[in-house]
């Protein structure tokens, strides 16, 4: 007899690792750095049509000690990389990083003296969504991408545990 | 009342090296060496008071002897009326009198200009870069700066605890 009928059917097995992470990927605490006009498309990601609610990220936190998603909207020029750095590096693990648009991605079409070619020469990113500036389905689906991650991630533990 | 402006420059108590009219308004263009006094004078005298400076600029001419060009927008909120002042300088000594005393407004545009292009202010209070970081080589607004360069980095500065 399983245990599932031993219990009327009043409990789901699950390993721990993975009962975190879907705790963990429906709840993220999006940080957002917003810098361009990709920063507007996340404001309408956040708002009622788009609702980023569906997904459990409505609670943007304006600290990074509170936030394990940190959104990068916009553009990075030199002066600000070391902000986004000590930024990144406040927030506490587990955490995640999307490089929201164009800009914060490659550099854009601001290929010059002053701009970083891409957030990822300062910290890593997780997901990079196309787009100047990406309309919110394509925020939306990044976040999407992160919690398919977080969920793919614990899975790997189980197999190496 | 561009008209009268133009027939009080004829009675100019300060020599003028070239006059011009560019987009509806006058330009003219002064000697380095009494920049300052030209430019107290426009803004105290009767019939000028230029009260406000719209914009200070350069402009780097990699063929001309004198290369550099420092531009003054001029407007006058009591007349009305509007004045482009030039002044060249030497790529050898791009240095120029600093206009903080006669406006507050010229603190950031001048060291805008300091930081693009690297021309002094004499008598600036606080001649630092403004938009770059501090440890950048070089100014980038120059025509020889070379287009594809790229800088180190900055790294986030220690704050100690």
């Amino acid at each position: 007899m399983g245990l599932k009928e031993l219990l009327g059917g009043t409990v789901v097995t699950t390993k721990l690792a993975e009962m975190v992470a879907w705790g963990r990927k429906n709840s993220l605490w999006p940080l957002p750095y917003g810098t361009a006009c990709c920063a507007i498309e996340f404001m309408g990601t956040v708002s009622s049509v788009f609702d980023i609610s569906r997904f459990g990220a409505e609670l943007v936190r304006f600290s990074p000690r509170q936030a394990d998603l940190l959104l990068v909207l916009g553009t990075i020029n030199y002066k600000q990389a070391p902000i986004l750095k000590r930024i990144y590096e406040q927030m506490c693990e587990p955490k995640w990083v999307i490089a929201a648009g164009a800009c914060a991605s490659s550099g854009g079409f601001y290929n010059n003296y002053a701009v970083l070619q891409g957030i990822d020469e300062v910290i890593p990113v997780d997901v990079y969504v196309p787009g100047c500036p990406p309309r919110p389905e394509a925020i939306l689906n990044g976040i999407m991408m992160i919690q398919k991650k977080i969920e793919n991630q614990a899975k790997e533990m189980g197999r190496v545990a | 009342m561009s008209g009268d402006l133009e027939n009080r420059l004829e009675q100019f108590p300060f020599e003028i090296l070239e006059k011009g009219k560019a987009l509806g308004d006058l330009t003219i263009v002064v000697s380095r060496e009494k920049i300052s006094e030209v430019l107290r004078f426009l803004r105290d005298a009767e019939g000028y008071r230029f009260d406000l400076l719209v914009d200070l600029s350069a402009v780097d001419f990699p063929n001309r002897e004198e290369r550099f060009e420092v531009i003054y927008h001029l407007y006058s909120t009591s007349e009305n009326h509007r004045l482009r002042v030039k002044v060249r300088l030497p790529f050898e000594e791009p240095m120029i009198d600093s206009a903080t005393d006669l406006w507050k407004a010229a603190n950031w545009y001048e060291r805008e200009v300091y930081d693009m292009f690297g021309i002094r202010f004499n008598g600036h209070p606080n001649l630092k870069r403004l938009l770059l970081p501090d440890g950048f080589e070089g100014h980038p607004l120059r025509k020889d700066y070379p287009m594809g360069k790229r800088q180190k980095i900055p790294v986030p500065v220690e704050v100690p605890s």
